[in-house]
């Protein structure tokens, strides 16, 4: 084994472990907390892969400016610990059997679609390449996102503020 | 031995790199508060810290022992998972930071193995900084909820709303001097900055051309001091209306720990505002053999101030002072005749021209701290995207257009 693939590992693991803590946890911040750690988690991922740029982006923009956006919204609205229910007689029987097979179903086509995978190529992807890509090939639908972006934010701006009595 | 350090760089050469490392920095850290509590007091005509040990040079000593033995007490109903990672995670991620900053240009040799002089030299220097940076808010956010009482919840809400608001200009003021180095590596935007205007004005890109990133500065260094959560910006932890803000519930070496945070937060920003704006470790006279003489002023300093400390301490009031401050004037001579050997002049260099830069930082800090009176919290949040947002996408469209009008 080698010394990449160790660390390969350890992360996937550190990141499924996050996963799964972010589902079982039952306060949010907890969750919220278990979600950053998966994100760290594949943002090192990509470092590994050699993309260095994205693994930046990923922490910065999922790690640092979303969820503290997040963990502000918990704490502004002092959100408690979430109530656990036993399950009802329509989760137990119909939900726990089709999730385990959708789970099951999942990991069949993905196992299958990843067998014959061409390894990743090793050399570090600089930046420059990927902004000329994103800005020469790529930048109608770049433009594009970035444009649907600008339309959430501004819808979300007017459903956000307050009817004007007058 | 050679062979085996060849065989193990990282045992070898990172690992003693990264303890000496953490060493200096940690002793900066507590000498950092002794420099703040000694500058703010001049400011307010008082003497500081004057008891413990000479020119109260022994006092972080104190302060680190108290520390040490206070009770540490965890508040009733605390998130105790969350209460213990807040102040570990402050720290841990505030000194990792220091790990890219580049200190200098030659090369070091350890067992035969070339090693810069930085922990590492990575491509995304810049971008590394800036995502350790993200990271900070969660120390504070988590110490505010997870303490379980009022005053530090307001703080937490308070710091991390104006940390990711400060984030984006921090984030848009350096954008101007990545467009003119065309680098994320910091070695590479302090070599892009060598050179001088009519042979005697630095490159530097403070004043460097096609366009001086003045306004940059400015940007850069208003919101690194509010993303460090210090006066007049301290608004996560304003004594007169929160408190103690955040940590008000942290006792003993947990608050120290916030504390250390903070200081080291100071120490990376002076070491970036240095590298992107005011050349790094590039000397500010040209390298011609009419200044020559230049190579010689981190000798002259160092013997000036050691003369000066011995010509002190034989005056000093008690005996303690009038054996220790002598044998620390002295150790400076020492070193200031060491760095006129040949050899060493050239090696000593750079590393004195960051160091002097970066107090110069520190010393603005704490001059800030000492005379400006702290903002509202809606005229900092108005400041920040009202003013400071704007002017640093003015300050990336007017480089960049600057840029694409020489390079025509």
């Amino acid at each position: 084994m080698t010394a990449q693939m160790a660390v390969f590992l350890v992360l996937a693991a550190v990141a499924v472990a996050g996963a799964v803590s972010l589902i079982l946890q039952r306060h949010p911040i907890h969750s919220a907390l278990s979600l950053i750690t998966v994100m760290v988690a594949l943002a090192c991922l990509y470092l590994l892969q050699g993309a260095e740029f994205v693994a930046a982006v990923q922490i910065i923009v999922y790690g640092g400016a979303i969820m503290v956006l997040f963990i502000f919204v918990i704490m502004l609205l002092n959100a408690g610990e979430e109530e656990r229910t036993n399950l009802s007689t329509m989760a137990r029987y119909l939900g726990v059997p089709l999730g385990i097979v959708f789970t099951i179903e999942v990991a069949y086509w993905v196992g299958r679609a990843t067998l014959h995978l061409a390894p990743a190529p090793a050399e570090v992807v600089s930046t420059r390449d990927l902004s000329s890509l994103l800005f020469r090939e790529y930048v109608l639908p770049f433009e594009l996102t970035s444009f649907l972006i600008l339309i959430a934010l501004l819808g979300a701006l007017v459903l956000a503020r307050r009817e004007e009595t007058e | 031995m050679n062979e085996f350090a060849a065989q193990h760089p990282l045992l070898v050469v990172a690992l003693p790199k990264i303890v000496v490392l953490l060493f200096i920095t940690l002793t900066a850290l507590a000498y950092l508060t002794w420099f703040e509590r000694k500058v703010v007091a001049h400011i307010q005509s008082r003497w500081g810290p004057y008891r413990v040990g000479p020119h109260g040079l022994l006092q972080p000593l104190a302060d680190g022992v108290k520390f040490l033995f206070k009770e540490d007490v965890t508040p009733a109903g605390a998130d105790k998972f969350a209460y213990f990672l807040a102040p570990f995670l402050a720290l841990s991620l505030a000194i990792t930071s220091i790990a890219v900053i580049p200190f200098g240009p030659k090369e070091l040799t350890i067992f035969g193995q070339k090693t810069p002089l930085a922990i590492t030299n990575l491509n995304i220097g810049l971008l590394v900084l800036f995502s350790i940076t993200a990271l900070g808010v969660y120390g504070v956010a988590l110490a505010g909820w997870s303490s379980n009482s009022k005053y530090p919840l307001l703080g937490g809400l308070r710091s991390s709303a104006q940390m990711v608001s400060y984030e984006l200009t921090l984030t848009m003021s350096v954008v101007g001097v990545i467009l003119m180095a065309g680098t994320f590596n910091l070695s590479e935007i302090v070599n892009s900055q060598q050179g001088f205007h009519w042979g005697f004005v630095p490159r530097w890109n403070l004043i460097g051309s096609p366009m001086p990133q003045i306004l940059g500065f400015l940007l850069f260094f208003t919101s690194a001091v509010a993303e460090t959560n210090r006066a007049p910006f301290d608004l996560a932890e304003a004594e007169s209306e929160l408190v103690a803000g955040f940590h008000t519930e942290y006792a003993s070496f947990k608050f120290a720990m916030f504390f250390m945070a903070e200081y080291a937060s100071m120490i990376t920003v002076s070491c970036l505002a240095t590298i992107l704006f005011f050349g790094g470790w590039l000397s500010p006279f040209p390298q011609t053999p009419f200044w020559a003489w230049t190579h010689y002023i981190p000798t002259a300093a160092f013997v000036i101030a050691g003369l000066a400390l011995i010509a002190n301490g034989v005056r000093y009031i008690t005996m303690f002072g009038r054996l220790v401050l002598p044998v620390i004037g002295l150790a400076l001579t020492g070193l200031g005749v060491l760095f006129a050997v040949p050899g060493v002049t050239d090696f000593v260099q750079g590393p004195f021209w960051f160091l002097l830069k970066i107090l110069v930082f520190l010393f603005v800090y704490v001059w800030v701290r000492g005379t400006l009176p702290r903002f509202r919290y809606d005229q900092l949040m108005g400041f920040g995207w009202k003013l400071l947002l704007p002017l640093a996408i003015l300050n990336v469209v007017i480089t960049s257009l600057a840029i694409v009008v020489t390079q025509r």
